[in-house]
């Protein structure tokens, strides 16, 4: 077993990018994850693996530092919250334009605009429907715990590197602020340049005389190229939709009823299902692990199985369009949420299944 | 078993680093726990909480409405969470600085002078870890060598000689609590 801590999420994110043979980070602080930067730049690990952290001067700079690291090869990272990464979305989309892998993570915070610092679960749609231009998909993870904080970097850079894209954690302030056991995994060693040169041929980190150059672009002005890069980029979303699903179910074998949640939510739902079936409601969560690719067939599969589903987010209802389009209209599906940085309770989400689902 | 406890006080009275040594020492005796602080803006205002679940079992929601314990350390937090305590729970508040005392009649109530005795004894740096002590002879959850465990992790190194003190304030604060209230 590896080292066991307790640790906030933001602290697991950087000790796991540490662990996982992380070549650069690269960020601008912004509540309410400047945790990351702050332990990465205690924690020296450019005395303990060779990993360089900059602060960049600006998130602008820091995802476009990404795309020149990423561009060689370097497995690189950034972290910020939601205006953070809004700044980020021109990048974000060039990377996913010129196939680059790298890991992004937003600590989601309450908006529009500069909002609140408060947790929220609203950069769904960014995240999940391209907060960029053009058609492309991230690699989303939601983490709820800790523990998954940690194991998801690790996850991301695999799964960054095995599709050539750009992977994000979606987490959110408080999963990013709170403390939990976390078992963390040995260090994996940095790639050496042969190894790097071996993984990525790729990549643009100097020609040999064996070669012709790489170039790192997202740009083709001859559509028909274009639309070969398009037909490339869905392709790749196609295959991960068929292999990189993740879901958990819980108490869904005897549920009549079902929560379908996310991250932060996805844990007051399981409180909530102690409550609901304390008083005889019989209960069960769905928790897409990805939210893209989407759990399309089991969420249907469970969903089909129950009189009604409430899905519960810290928004104003975006994940709901991707359960309905996947359950279908048979089912009653209606929406719980808090906004701008208020966490539902368990006890309000109880009443809301009762109100809106159950009575409704 | 599962314990679910707010801390809850002014911004350096040492309220959220007595729910890391609590949490620590809840990991060190392999339980699972959460420490879920208020920060940003609730911090900025001077209030300080903190909720801590210790449990057996995979922890569910980090984030409650209501309590199996309250400890209240200030007259803010008092009127924000007396009302939070769980019917039958406990209730621990230091009387120092509070105008207005506890009402409740189905919970149990007791007083700590932690802030004045650890004055006296000149341990008014740890003050927290008196507290901490009222909390533990009430709710024994964790064994005095985890917390001594729990203290090596939470503590840097460079404060590792203070252990024997923060020890002897935990030994203190069991000694110091009045009961004010118990249901029958």
């Amino acid at each position: 077993m590896g080292e066991l801590k307790l640790m906030k999420g933001n602290e697991a994110v950087a000790e796991a990018a540490i662990r996982a043979g992380c070549d650069g980070y690269f960020g601008y602080p912004i509540t309410p994850q400047s945790e990351v930067m702050e332990y990465l730049m205690a924690e020296k690990p450019f005395e303990r693996t060779g990993m360089v952290v900059l602060q960049a001067e600006s998130e602008v700079a820091a995802i476009n530092m990404l795309y020149g690291g990423a561009g060689t090869g370097k497995m690189v990272m950034t972290s910020s919250s939601s205006p953070g990464i809004s700044l980020m979305q021109e990048g974000i989309s060039y990377m996913a334009g010129a196939e680059l892998p790298a890991l992004i993570v937003n600590i989601v915070r309450g908006g529009p605009g500069l909002g609140t610092i408060q947790p929220s679960q609203a950069d769904y749609f960014q995240a999940v429907k391209g907060g960029g231009h053009g058609d492309y998909k991230l690699l989303v993870l939601a983490p709820a715990s800790v523990q998954e904080m940690c194991d998801h970097v690790k996850l991301g850079f695999d799964k960054a590197y095995q599709y050539r894209t750009p992977v994000m954690i979606l987490s959110d302030g408080a999963i990013g602020q709170m403390m939990e056991k976390v078992v963390l995994f040995d260090q994996i060693p940095r790639r050496t340049d042969e190894e790097v040169i071996a993984q990525c041929p790729w990549a643009s980190n100097g020609r040999p005389q064996t070669r012709n150059h790489n170039i790192i672009t997202s740009l083709d002005l001859d559509p028909a190229g274009q639309e070969r890069v398009n037909l490339k980029l869905q392709a790749k979303y196609k295959l991960m939709e068929q292999h990189e699903v993740l879901y958990e179910e819980i108490q869904c074998e005897d549920a009549e009823y079902l929560f379908v949640a996310f991250g932060l939510s996805a844990r007051i739902c399981q409180k909530a299902i102690d409550l609901a079936r304390a008083k005889g409601i019989k209960v069960g969560l769905f928790r897409p692990i990805t939210l893209f690719p989407f759990p399309v067939t089991e969420v249907s599969n469970v969903g089909n199985r129950v009189k009604g589903i409430l899905v519960v987010e810290m928004n104003a209802g975006q994940m709901i369009e991707d359960v309905k389009l996947s359950v279908g209209c048979k089912v009653k599906i209606e929406h719980f949420g808090r906004f701008g940085g208020i966490i539902p309770s368990p006890d309000e989400v109880v009443r809301a299944l009762e109100q809106k689902i159950i009575g409704g | 078993m599962t314990e679910e406890i707010i801390i809850a006080g002014f911004g350096g009275q040492g309220v959220l680093s007595m729910g890391k040594i609590l949490a620590y020492s809840g990991v060190m005796q392999n339980k699972e726990v959460s420490w879920m602080p208020s920060y940003g803006p609730e911090m900025r205002g001077g209030t300080a909480n903190v909720t801590v679940i210790i449990s057996d079992e995979r922890i569910s929601s980090p984030i409650l409405n209501s309590y199996d314990t309250a400890i209240i350390l200030n007259q803010q937090s008092m009127d924000k969470f007396e009302k939070t305590v769980k019917p039958g729970g406990l209730l621990i508040y230091d009387p120092n600085g509070l105008t207005r005392f506890p009402e409740r009649k189905d919970i149990n109530i007791y007083s700590i002078e932690a802030a004045d005795e650890a004055a006296r004894q000149g341990l008014s740096k740890i003050f927290n870890m008196v507290v901490l002590g009222g909390f533990l002879k009430l709710k024994p959850l964790v064994a005095p060598e985890y917390i001594h465990k729990g203290l090596e992790k939470s503590l840097p190194a460079r404060h590792h000689a203070l252990i024997p003190e923060n020890e002897k304030a935990i030994e203190i604060g069991k000694s110091l609590l009045k009961a004010v209230h118990l249901v029958q």
